[in-house]
């Protein structure tokens, strides 16, 4: 629009990147492999005769069948055909599938392609946290959980924070997904894993480009804790709020780590913490089923992890209680330190504040800045090391496929995957436990516990639908469309029913962020 | 001020990747906005499905839609976005032809729900629960949907106008697919909004693709070192640009893979799998019936392979269910 004053072009900038991000975030993705949220939360909650509530459900209403269709499809495609298990991480399950045909092939990558992985994957762990700060659960603290909800969206946190960091955050998004499709093709479903290596080498050049991004995005990651600890430590009534009991779950917490127990994205080993804290268990990918067990609901798709030799003992928390969490709380959590410098003091900080292990799920919002500081200096370390550029990129396969599993750290939590094929290397049987997955239980009680503190009869305040959502936002705002998704604007569904199964009320809050009641 | 043209997007089963295209258009979505009035973007069905039901007929001037078509809502919300619009446009490879979640079709339901809930190695459920679409739990009724036994694409639920292709499509190709339809001269009905020339015209390695390619075996990507330089399909292997639509600049092969087809075949190709795997057929080396055969047998997956994007709009459809025939449950 050629004859446009910079006024109207700077409203119309902010209105379009307002839209497009609130669209961005408002999207409802796969929370697991088999299951992904239609495009709102379903809560059903249920009084018993005295008008209290006895149960409430989340349920995750859809199914795609990953496990299944993939039987028959040659292992090296699975890092591309699982990425399309979710358009917003697909390099996390990109790269879990990598890691998976390692194993199934018995290779070795060489260093320069580790070194990638893990750059490509650092890079795109920082996007992932930044923007997750920003649009889904900053707005709650930053713009505040009272704020009327038409301001408590990307667009009032630009309104505190200022324009100019509004458009260093979608500058920031796109440079860093830049980077991502550099090496590996596209941002959007990336094709560089491949058993024993990576498909591209790393240019001079392309170092570069990595180190210039690396070093803004430190000082971006900085920004946002200064942020953070400005808005949110210095407001006694958010620290409140995060301390509050109905945001606290005493469960296991899981995350993988490195030989020092520092947390690790891409590679390590799993270790489990009791809900005092102490090591319960720490075992490498091969030894998942061992420990990992999947409980079945006839009323949602999902399915609910728990520590297998513990045992499913219902939706109840404590040390009995196989359930556990997992996303950037839980991996503070189970680890000793950060691996990095800058990281290392928050994560001091995080803990010496609220003791250790932390058991408020709202704190996961806190750990997930410590995280994207860690993810940004990763990239720093990465990009300067001297074996990236190194031509030598792909081990060969020699060894016949037989099985093989795969572990990395998705910005939600740990991801599993597992395959099984025949000897010319096609799938017989996939395995698939999801981050979300992990968290399902937890999230479920969290679900019920905000609406047990926060709903008496059939008088529902508009409020509850805030603070009912901000009890599972903060395990990922891109949780499941009900999380992924501006706070104040997610199209959410509440309804409360009698003993008696008649329905009492019905709340509906619109993508606008206004409220009916039916 | 003359109103500006209304535009809609929606999706159904898709993974939020065909989203990010639009969004990926960061500082250039500045023109879009200037020049359209969204007047709905992809939300739950549920609470704006109201909102578009009280638009007049044809009061959307386009209506993006992305993802695969597998549950009753989304048809509906198909037929309800059809009916509001000028023109619906199926955005991305789930909505043009199915997309890899249509690999499902080689499946039926239950055979997905027995591998989900029954059969994975983690999952402990000795009653054999399995999700149902009403269940009673300690009195209370919950319900979940149904999900379809078949994956279908857009335009097999309704009338679709134009097609934007790509898995997901890149931020110029829905760029330019979104300048011609605000433009005043609309291209013919049912036209793919993309270059209507192979990959290969675009592609960086273009040059060195010989004249004519002549296989002894395939390859697999693990089996080889990937020349940086060479074609791919003159390294033997499976690079579906010769029979997918331009595009999107040839991303996957910048990134040293082949490409995998998601862009769907041109305008002169009905079947995308069976037009490349008819092309390669008749690239073997081998005059006898038997040595065709071992070559073409180095082909692991030629389903998954060659209709990786496109199997439900393909001639194929579906892997044919036993006893049943209705199309859908
Ligand atoms: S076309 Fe690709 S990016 Fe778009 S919804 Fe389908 S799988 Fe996702
Ligand atoms: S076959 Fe593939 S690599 Fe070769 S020119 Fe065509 S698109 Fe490029």
């Amino acid at each position: 629009m050629p004859d446009q004053s910079q006024e109207t072009l700077r409203k119309t900038w902010q209105e379009g990147t307002a839209k497009a991000n609130t669209n961005y975030v408002r999207r409802r993705i796969t929370i697991d492999p088999i299951t992904r949220l239609e495009g709102h939360g379903k809560i059903d909650i249920f009084l018993d005769a005295a008008g209290q509530v006895e149960r409430a459900y989340f349920q995750v209403p859809e199914l795609r069948g990953f496990e299944k269709f993939v039987q028959g499809r040659p292992a090296e495609e699975m890092p591309q055909i699982t990425s399309r298990i979710c358009g917003v991480c697909p390099t996390a399950h990109h790269m879990a599938a990598t890691k998976a045909l390692d194993a199934l092939y018995q290779v070795d990558p060489p260093p320069a392609a580790k070194k990638i992985r893990e750059l490509i994957y650092s890079t795109f762990m920082t996007e992932d946290h930044a923007l997750h700060f920003y649009f889904l659960g900053g707005p709650d603290f930053v713009v505040g959980p009272e704020a009327p909800p038409a301001e408590r969206n990307v667009l009032g946190v630009i309104g505190k924070v200022g324009v100019e960091t509004g458009k260093k955050v979608i500058a920031m998004r796109r440079r860093l997904r830049e980077l991502i499709a550099l090496v590996g093709g596209k941002a959007a479903h990336p094709v560089f894993g491949l058993p024993g290596g990576v498909a591209k080498h790393v240019t001079s050049d392309m170092r570069k480009q990595f180190q210039d991004v690396a070093a803004e995005a430190v000082e971006f990651a900085q920004f946002t804790l200064g942020l953070f600890e400005d808005v949110v430590l210095k407001n006694t009534d958010y620290v409140n709020l995060i301390l509050s009991d109905i945001y606290t779950h005493r469960t296991y917490y899981m995350g993988l780590v490195d030989d020092s127990n520092r947390v690790n994205f891409y590679d390590g080993q799993i270790r489990v913490v009791t809900p005092e804290g102490k090591e319960w268990k720490k075992f490498g990918p091969e030894q998942y089923l061992e420990n990992v067990a999947e409980h079945v609901e006839p009323w949602s798709y999902v399915k609910f992890c728990y520590l297998k030799p513990v045992g499913w003992k219902g939706f109840t928390e404590g040390i009995e209680s196989g359930i556990y969490s997992v996303a950037p709380l839980a991996r503070l959590n189970v680890s000793d330190g950060m691996a990095t410098p800058l990281a290392q003091t928050a994560y001091e900080k995080f803990f010496s504040t609220l003791g250790k292990p932390v058991h408020h799920t709202l704190a996961n919002h806190w750990a997930r800045v410590v995280e994207l500081l860690y993810a940004a200096e990763r990239m720093t370390e990465l990009a300067a090391d001297p074996l990236l550029t190194d031509g030598n990129i792909r081990v060969l396969p020699t060894e016949k496929p037989r099985e093989g599993i795969g572990v990395v750290e998705a910005p939600r939590g740990t991801l599993i995957h597992h395959y099984q094929t025949d000897e010319n290397g096609l799938i017989q049987k996939a395995n698939l436990i999801v981050a979300t997955q992990n968290n399902a239980a937890r999230i479920a009680m969290s679900v019920e516990k905000a609406a047990k503190g926060l709903i008496s009869g059939a008088d529902v305040p508009e409020g509850v639908l805030n603070k009912v959502e901000m009890a599972f936002r903060a395990y990922d705002p891109c949780h499941g469309c009900a999380t992924h998704s501006l706070p104040g604007s997610m199209p959410l569904l509440l309804r409360v029913r009698s003993h008696t199964g008649e329905t009492v009320a019905v709340l509906r809050r619109d993508f606008n962020g206004s409220v009916h009641r039916e | 001020m003359p109103e500006k043209p209304k535009v809609a997007f929606y999706w159904c089963a898709s993974c939020g990747g065909c989203e990010e295209a639009v969004v990926d258009l960061a500082e250039a979505i500045l023109d879009v906005v200037a020049a359209v009035d969204i007047v709905f973007w992809p939300v739950a069905l549920d609470f704006k499905r109201k909102d578009v039901e009280a638009m007049p007929e044809g009061s959307i001037l386009v209506s993006f839609v992305n993802g695969a078509i597998r549950t009753s809502e989304q048809a509906d919300m198909a037929h309800l976005l059809r009916s509001k619009s000028k023109l619906l446009v199926a955005l991305g490879s789930c909505s043009h032809l199915g997309g890899i979640p249509g690999l499902a079709n080689l499946f039926d339901r239950e055979s997905i729900l027995n591998a989900v809930y029954l059969e994975s190695p983690s999952t402990v459920n000795p009653e054999g629960s399995l999700p149902a679409t009403h269940h009673k739990d300690d009195g209370h009724t919950v319900e979940l949907p149904r999900f379809y036994n078949t994956v279908q694409a857009l335009d097999q639920v309704v009338e679709v106008d134009y097609y934007v292709p790509g898995c997901p499509p890149t931020p110029r190709i829905f760029r330019t697919a979104l300048q011609t339809l605000l433009g005043d001269e609309l291209p013919a009905k049912g036209t793919v909004l993309a270059p209507d020339h192979a990959l290969c015209d675009e592609c960086p390695r273009k040059d060195t693709k010989p004249e004519r390619l002549s296989f002894v075996e395939f390859k697999r990507p693990q089996q080889v070192l990937i020349d940086e330089q060479e074609c791919l399909l003159a390294q033997g292997l499976l690079c579906m640009g010769p029979a997918t639509r331009a595009g999107c600049e040839a991303l996957c092969v910048r990134g040293n893979m082949p490409c995998s087809g998601c862009c769907g075949p041109t305008s002169r190709v009905k079947d995308q799998g069976a037009k490349i795997l008819s092309s390669l057929a008749s690239l073997v080396e081998g005059k006898e019936e038997a040595e065709i055969d071992r070559i073409l047998s180095t082909i692991p997956d030629p389903a998954g392979t060659f209709y990786r994007y496109s199997l439900p709009a393909s001639l194929l459809h579906r892997k044919k269910l036993d006893g049943c025939h209705c199309k859908n449950r």
